[in-house]
């Protein structure tokens, strides 16, 4: 039997973690929130979740940061906004949701394996080159990702999809794109300017 | 006739064909006109947030640009994520003038005064062509029909300048003036699971069918469905989450849940309104309202 230390010292916490939270959210609230759980008991898939919504704002305000970033919980949030309109703290909890998503992306400690953040990378990433997703694209990328299995247990839906013309075999190959690209390229760059400085 | 802008979606173009169809033809029977926004770009939807921030803005920011630039004042966004997704990079924008996004898209030739207003084309017909006309113009009144209206989140929360974010009504008002039985539940805010019916199966698809049972359950025979993803997620994987669910919690009541229909409301409106099942792209349905519109 492995035994380990299953609390965290305080000296072992990231301190400005929920300072850092609050600014790249825009949602300075997170310091008001007062661990009442509306948000969990009110959100359709917090008994799936590995920390429930109360607990995330309770850990981030307190500097837990790898395990808020690493956590299921942020890629199990449908952004159905229910926390949002019911927090009587007025936290954007979904919106803080989002931050942390993208705080983990920045890190690289998502994790790679899960459908979620693969398939929200693969769209963001077909819409910054053509301007159009598509659905069977990203599909696609996401089942060789994480589970190439997948893909069989998909046929029966899709061919009762292409029965009704819901599907095209062209969705194949065929990438829908915008006309004026060269704009929405420009647009990525001038974007990305603020970065470097 | 009264214009708009009409911004489709990616989901219209291609498994929901039936929700556009239906839609155009609706609009048109009640005199608005859709204006499609040229070369727009899709919206990011919820997926693009937890990757960039401003590229989800600025990905949206276009669309509102160009309206303006195409001289649309209103867009009709269809997809209830394509409405969310839009009217939060409309706020953000105005909210923020000349800061790194804004300014960004100035220097493309994508400038935005903020003067584009986001609409969901069932707040449009409601508030602009309003029930009473809807009723007037009904020409096969939905005799048999217990319709559970599904709203689903994105087009009440977070902004609930539509209605009730948990128990709206509107939706259940068209229904009724279209002769219909509107079936109150208590689920018809409850999320469908969005894009996790594919991804993370065992928690999108049992939200899925909770929705069923409760929509059955207060005796529902037929669902409205005002979003491309909800109804994808109820229509194509009915079968599927029955099948899997059904031994489950159920079993006490000794009934196993059976499929019902899924339509576009504006199948539903078009359907009493006159136009043909063909028209309106009823074939398109995994479950398809055979026995309904025999009744009617």
């Amino acid at each position: 039997m492995d035994v380990s230390r299953t609390v965290k010292y305080e000296s072992e916490l990231d301190k400005g973690f929920g300072q850092r939270v609050m600014q790249h959210s825009g949602c300075p609230k997170i310091s008001e929130c007062l661990q009442c759980g509306t948000c969990s008991s009110t959100c359709p898939v917090s008994l799936y979740m590995d920390y429930t919504p109360r607990k995330l704002m309770a850990m981030v305000k307190a500097g837990f940061k790898d395990e808020a970033l690493r956590s299921h919980t942020i890629w199990l949030c449908s952004s159905c906004y229910s926390c949002t309109v019911m927090c009587p703290a007025q936290i954007k909890i979904t919106d803080v949701m989002y931050s942390l998503k993208r705080m983990a992306i920045e890190e690289g400690i998502y994790p790679k394996r899960f459908p979620t953040p693969v398939l929200a990378q693969a769209m963001a990433d077909i819409i910054s080159r053509n301007g159009r997703n598509s659905e069977m694209g990203v599909v696609m990328e996401m089942c060789l990702k994480t589970n190439p299995m997948g893909l069989l247990k998909m046929a029966p839906m899709g061919m009762a999809l292409l029965q009704r013309g819901r599907m095209e075999i062209k969705d194949f190959f065929h990438r829908d794109k915008i006309k004026n690209r060269k704009q929405l390229q420009a647009l990525v760059k001038g974007l990305k300017v603020k970065e470097a400085v | 006739m009264k214009t708009y802008g009409y911004y489709p979606g990616c989901s219209v173009r291609s498994t929901s064909k039936a929700y556009e169809k239906s839609l155009l033809g609706v609009f048109k029977a009640l005199n608005l006109e859709l204006k499609e926004l040229n070369d727009w770009n899709c919206c990011g939807a919820t997926a693009y947030f937890g990757v960039d921030k401003d590229m989800a803005m600025a990905v949206s920011g276009r669309n509102l640009a160009l309206a303006e630039q195409q001289k649309l004042d209103a867009l009709v966004a269809p997809c209830a994520g394509c409405y969310l997704t839009l009217k939060k990079a409309n706020e953000y924008l105005k909210d923020h003038p000349g800061d790194h996004i804004n300014k960004t898209m100035d220097r493309v030739d994508l400038h935005y005064s903020g003067k584009v207003r986001i609409r969901h084309p069932l707040e449009v017909l409601t508030t602009d062509a309003g029930v009473k006309a809807i009723a007037a113009a009904v020409k096969r009144p939905l005799k048999g029909w217990k319709v559970a209206s599904y709203y689903g989140c994105q087009m009440v929360r977070p902004y609930m300048d539509m209605d009730d974010p948990y128990d709206p009504q509107i939706m259940d008002h068209v229904m009724e003036a279209l002769g219909a039985e509107p079936v109150d539940y208590p689920y018809k805010t409850r999320c469908c699971g969005g894009s996790l019916t594919g991804t993370v199966e065992e928690v999108g698809q049992r939200l899925v069918y909770m929705l069923f049972n409760e929509m059955e359950k207060h005796g529902a025979n037929a669902v409205a469905t005002a979003c491309p993803l909800c109804h994808f997620n109820l229509d194509a994987y009915q079968s599927k989450v029955i099948d899997r669910f059904s031994k489950g919690f159920d079993q006490a009541k000794g009934k196993k849940l059976e499929p019902i229909p899924i339509l576009h409301f504006t199948q539903i409106i078009g359907y009493a309104l006159g136009m043909e099942p063909k028209q309106l792209g009823f074939s398109d349905l995994m479950t398809r309202p055979t026995r309904l519109v025999a009744a009617s």
